[in-house]
């Protein structure tokens, strides 16, 4: 297992994820999960990276017209970013609470749109910022750093 | 105790998964229906048992590491989703029990959440 990729060219991956695509979200997790064991990362790291992007993804499936995943991989990090159209957040810190959802009767039948993907999300990442305007879109940047970091007592 | 005792034990038809994946031992077992629930508290080389049958089901067992996924009430997935187990070799179980029976009569046979 390595803690850094100092050998290994960065390498970016790219998803672009269509409204209510919820199948190509749980896809991108699953292959930048399998990516990612090839170049030897530690099995923690990488189910937190992967967990951060199926949760990231769903959401743009949920709640926007259109998106792209982007998952840049660095020497001694990997940033998660996605990029979305759509309706917008207009509360975050709302949105960040466990519990509180805007999804449909249809996506919590699917076993999703219980509130917990952005507090999830939160859990997984050493740094996470999200910027969203209403109407217009949200932009989310996590970034989980492969070795341990200090991590805030609120987490 | 192996997954084919589980099936045995459960009553249980397998969807996917040979007589060599049904060799494999599960000591540990989680239940749920939501998925973000799944990607919070399941540990690597669990037996999930779930009443959900989409493909969201394989592609969080495949990120979560879990060793076999269980249908539960007699819930059967897709055609497609039963290949992406193969494909992901994660075995599917079906049964007609419920939820609380399986769970139950697991227990009794000494799995748990967590390694003790």
């Amino acid at each position: 297992m390595v803690d850094s990729l100092a050998y290994t060219p960065q390498i970016t991956l790219e998803f672009k994820i269509g409204e209510k695509d919820f199948f190509v979200a749980g896809e991108c997790a699953s292959r930048v999960k399998k990516t990612l064991q090839q170049l030897g990362l530690k099995q923690n790291v990488i189910k937190r990276i992967a967990i951060i992007i199926y949760e990231a993804a769903m959401n743009v499936a949920i709640h926007a017209t259109s998106g792209m995943v982007t998952v840049h991989i660095e020497p001694d990090a990997i940033t998660i970013r996605t990029e979305d159209v759509g309706a917008g957040i207009e509360d975050i810190d709302l949105a960040m609470k466990e519990g509180y959802s805007t999804a449909t009767y249809e996506i919590r039948e699917m076993g999703f749109g219980a509130g917990m993907g952005l507090s999830n999300i939160k859990q997984c990442s050493d740094d996470l910022k999200i910027e969203s305007k209403v109407g217009v879109g949200t932009t989310l940047n996590a970034k989980v750093y492969f070795q341990e970091q200090p991590r805030p007592a609120d987490r | 105790m192996t997954l084919k005792e589980v099936q045995e034990l459960l009553g249980a038809q397998v969807l996917c998964g040979n007589d060599e994946c049904l060799k494999r031992g599960v000591s540990i077992c989680f239940a749920c229906d939501l998925i973000s629930e799944m990607l919070l508290y399941l540990k690597p080389h669990s037996l999930l048992i779930t009443s959900l049958t989409n493909a969201h089901v394989i592609h969080a067992a495949q990120v979560m590491d879990v060793k076999a996924v269980l249908f539960v009430g007699g819930r059967k997935p897709d055609q497609s989703v039963i290949t992406s187990g193969e494909l992901n070799k994660i075995p599917l179980l079906a049964t007609q029990l419920l939820t609380f029976d399986c769970c139950g009569r697991l227990y009794e046979k000494g799995i748990k959440t967590d390694e003790q």
